[in-house]
């Protein structure tokens, strides 16, 4: 009896992993200020933080040596992590999701480790007026696909507008393939699309409310046939799926704004949005956030009215503004594109970051999770050499919920015991290979070397 | 002309022969069913295994074959191959639109609604091509039975279970054997769904209006009111008439995803491909699902670019492939075994390997037999040398997976082959002819 005690009370103590505490470090917060101090770290959450840290006997020491700590940045707007990003013969391709397709093996994600991101949203391409499902994950690198997702975070759907929705289905597209051929072709096309697919959505709710209650009556029918296009539709009506829009122009912005309220539904977060300046007071009045580039404009069209002083006039204006990548490798340094908003438009050092951790937490509806060092949160921190809004700044540590993913100097330190299982690898397959089928050496001296 | 015509009949005639009662006696008889028995009698009549034991007495009007010193195995089965593809150019069976004129190109999809990439319907019992030469070379590496599958469309088709001897109508042992989904639509980038994860949502929605125009269909049949007419969908007909769904996984990532997605299709399902499955063995094992292992293992093709460098991950595959059936074993997958383009005497090599890599040689042999036979739902009729199943057995004369071993004979449904003497390697094969598929 006694040793069946002693047996659960292991077990019992076995998972949890002793505490962990960061000392002797320069803590940004975002939210609770900056102090020199600790984070102390227990069950994968931050248990206390600040200059008066009471450290466990039995916890383990991470010396951050006067280093920089920040939260994990956030990008709300990516496309690593995926094993396919545009379902483009569609312009509405709401059945498809990110989640059915993570790949948590794409490199990416580990680059963007590396960079100190430790949250993700994975987001459908902008091929389509509206798109897939998108999935948000967190960088925990060696994970499998069920082990990044962010759990319990809102389900997102990805909305397009403009040059790259026209485009996929337009005269260009035709001309590879006569079948390629996709309305729409016109931003007025693109419109048209969102009014007819949330009148399909409510013409389904309505057959399923029916239904329900026919049930309840207890009047015996046939279920409508489910239809998966509409059904994330109808949860966007009913403001259980939130919106994230691709957009450019300030027209298109007006449009999918007034399209949203016609149905009674909000767009959450609009991306890109460089035209955003020109129309911040209505997104502030419609509750639509922003998440925009930093200095980046004219690589098309649609890209020519923007200003890198969008985001500071934006936040100026009552807008909740964040910063993303779109991009891979823009994403493995996110806090120079911080930094730039310093530059164009005087934003605080602590408001700069807070476009890269805190926003981009709320616009995702996981700020009661991540963003900012606070009690109680994940503890999905970065260690930095330097301030991390300096050109220099590289990131030292990463941990995730508490975690240690990423180690610069393990990392550099694997590299030629990676190398030589390379070498031993790329040994063993030639001699599978000459046992399979010895090289025939006449003809390989006649192939060109 | 007609000379060589009927002097090819004669060979296939004497290749062929049949008795109604053979006895092979005094054999090493590799059950796998029950017990190996070392000095043992396999007594077969009418194509059914009649007799197998130890002290079977053997009836008077019994053809003897002294088997001492000879091995008995059940006839191999391979799990899964593909029909001949028609040569290209050749109108191919794809295509939603049966109303449309044959020669104008499809139109591209508008959804899943207009069942794109959808073959569903086709049964590879109907378009076996019962000269197909790949059946005989086959047969003379001891394989009796085949799983043969459609090949085109991310709804290829329902397979068959074929015993590789005999008259066409005769070869097919049981259809429809499963659909066969390849994630690959055959309209490129002109339709949807074009991308991995339009193909995974098409895919999860075609069963869901399955389900559904079957409970629409028992609806109305039943009268009940306000229920009006179904209209007829072949597509779906297609996918309610296959007992199983096979889906292509072969990295861990994918071998994941598809155990994940299997859950969704609420139809039983089994995975091909299968290389990771050495770094999958818990996801699978918990979704309990059978996978088919490709014998093909993967490995770098002989005109890649040298100068391109591969991935820490891709080298790792290769080289650990092989040791995915010991892995499987070990975590209680069960899986069976796929030529997947493998010529047939490469099989026993590749075979091989997985044994070199830490899978038991019974195991090996039962992923060859019976566990295929029991992933169709066929254990009751073959898959082991047992009183009353199918007579299909491979005799040698030594152990199968041996380099030195040769087949001696082949027995399908009780008619006996022997492989040419002393086979050359087998020339390429023929190109295929269109026409009768």
């Amino acid at each position: 009896m006694i040793r069946t005690a002693c047996l659960f009370l292991a077990v019992s103590l076995l998972p949890a992993a002793p505490p962990l505490v960061i000392r002797n470090a320069n803590l940004i917060t975002i939210t609770k200020g900056n102090f020199r101090g600790a984070v102390l770290i227990d069950g994968g959450k931050i248990a206390a933080f600040g200059d008066k840290v009471v450290v466990p006997p039995n916890a383990r020491v991470i010396d951050a040596g006067g280093q920089y700590v920040t939260p994990g940045i956030i990008d709300p707007h990516s496309h690593v992590g995926t094993d396919s990003v545009n379902e483009s013969a569609l312009a509405v391709a709401s059945m498809t999701g990110i989640g059915d397709v993570l790949n948590p093996e794409n490199i990416g994600i580990y680059r963007a480790l590396a960079g100190g991101v430790t949250t993700i949203a994975v987001l459908h391409g902008s091929a389509d007026p509206i798109g897939g499902k998108c999935e948000i994950i967190k960088t925990r690198w060696g994970k499998d696909a069920e082990g990044i997702r962010f759990e319990g975070a809102p389900p997102y759907i990805k909305f397009a507008l403009g040059e790259n929705v026209k485009r996929s289905g337009g005269v260009w597209a035709a001309l590879i393939a006569p079948g390629n051929l996709r309305y729409p072709a016109t931003r007025m096309g693109v419109e048209d699309v969102f009014r007819q697919a949330f009148t399909d959505a409510r013409a389904y709710q309505k057959a399923w409310r029916e239904y329900d209650e026919n049930r309840k009556r207890g009047v015996e029918a046939l279920p409508p046939r489910r239809d998966l296009t509409l059904e994330p539709l109808v949860e966007v009506l009913e403001r259980k799926r939130l919106v994230h829009t691709h957009a450019y122009r300030a027209d298109e912005i007006l449009m999918i704004m007034r399209v949203a309220e016609e149905f009674g539904f909000k767009i959450n977060v609009l991306v890109h949005v460089l035209e955003g300046y020109k129309v911040a007071r209505e997104i502030a009045a419609h509750g639509a956030s922003a998440s925009t580039f930093s200095d980046w404009w004219a690589y098309k069209m649609e890209a020519y009215d923007a200003i890198p002083y969008n985001a500071a006039i934006m936040a100026k204006k009552g807008v909740l503004v964040s910063l993303n990548s779109d991009n891979a490798e823009l994403m493995r340094r996110m806090n120079t594109e911080a930094a730039k908003v310093m530059k164009y438009g005087g934003v605080s050092e602590n408001d700069a970051l807070a476009m890269i951790t805190l926003n981009p937490a709320k616009q995702l509806g996981i700020e009661d999770r991540v963003g900012s060092i606070e009690t109680g949160k994940d503890a999905d921190l970065v260690i930095w050499d330097r301030h991390p809004l300096s050109n220099y700044a590289k990131v030292q540590k990463v941990l995730v919920d508490g975690e240690l993913y990423f180690d610069r100097d393990t990392d550099i330190g694997s590299r030629p015991a990676r190398n030589k299982q390379r070498q031993e690898l790329l040994e063993k397959a030639k001699a599978r290979q000459n046992k399979a089928a010895p090289e025939n050496k006449a003809s390989a001296a006649g192939r060109p070397q | 002309m007609r000379y060589l015509i009927g002097l090819l009949a004669l060979c296939c005639a004497v290749m062929a022969e049949t008795r109604t009662a053979v006895a092979l006696r005094d054999a090493r008889v590799v059950t796998v069913g029950g017990p190996t028995l070392e000095r043992g009698t396999v007594l077969l009549r009418d194509g059914i295994i009649e007799a197998v034991g130890e002290g079977v007495a053997i009836p008077p009007d019994a053809w003897v074959i002294e088997a001492r010193g000879l091995t008995v195995y059940p006839g191999l089965m391979d799990a899964l191959t593909l029909l001949e593809q028609p040569p290209s150019g050749a109108a191919r069976p794809v295509g939603p639109a049966p109303d449309a004129p044959s020669q104008s190109p499809p139109r591209p999809a508008r959804g899943p609604q207009d069942r794109p990439s959808a073959n569903s319907w086709l049964r590879a019992a109907d378009l076996l091509n019962a000269s197909d030469r790949r059946l005989a070379e086959a047969r003379n590496a001891g394989f009796t039975n085949a799983v043969i599958y459609p090949a085109a469309g991310i709804f290829a088709g329902q397979g068959a279970v074929l015993s590789l001897a005999g008259e066409k109508r005769r070869m097919i042992v049981a259809s429809p054997a499963g659909q066969f989904l390849t994630l690959i639509g055959d309209r490129g980038y002109t339709g949807f769904p074009v991308s991995l994860m339009g193909a995974l949502a098409y895919i999860k929605q075609v069963y869901i209006d399955a389900a559904h125009y079957q409970a629409h269909r028992l609806a109305y049949e039943r009268r009940r009111p306000g229920v009006s007419r179904p209209d007829y969908d072949r597509a779906l007909e297609g996918v309610l008439e296959s007992p199983r769904a096979l889906l292509p996984a072969r990295s861990k990532v994918e071998l994941e995803r598809m155990a994940r997605f299997a859950a969704d299709l609420k139809t039983p399902a089994v995975l091909y491909g299968g290389d990771a499955g050495y770094d999958a063995a818990d996801a699978l094992a918990k979704a309990r699902l059978p996978v088919l292992v490709s014998l093909k293992w993967p490995e770098r093709p002989r005109d890649a670019d040298p100068d391109y460098r591969e991935s820490l991950r891709l080298l790792e595959l290769r080289e650990r492939a092989p040791s995915t059936p010991a892995v499987l074993a070990k975590a209680g997958v069960p899986f069976a075994f796929y030529t997947d383009g493998t010529a047939p005497r490469d099989v026993a090599k590749a075979v091989k390997r997985a044994i070199d890599a830490g899978l038991p040689e019974t195991d090996a042999l039962r992923a060859l037999t019976l566990a295929p036979a029991r992933i169709y739902g066929l254990a009751d009729r073959m898959g082991s040398i047992e009183k009353g199943k199918l007579a299909n057995l491979v005799v040698t004369d030594g152990p199968l997976f041996a380099e030195t071993t040769k087949v001696k004979y082949i027995f399908v449904e009780g008619l006996k082959f022997e492989p040419p003497p002393d086979a050359p390697p087998s020339a390429p094969a023929a190109p295929p002819t269109g026409g009768d598929l």
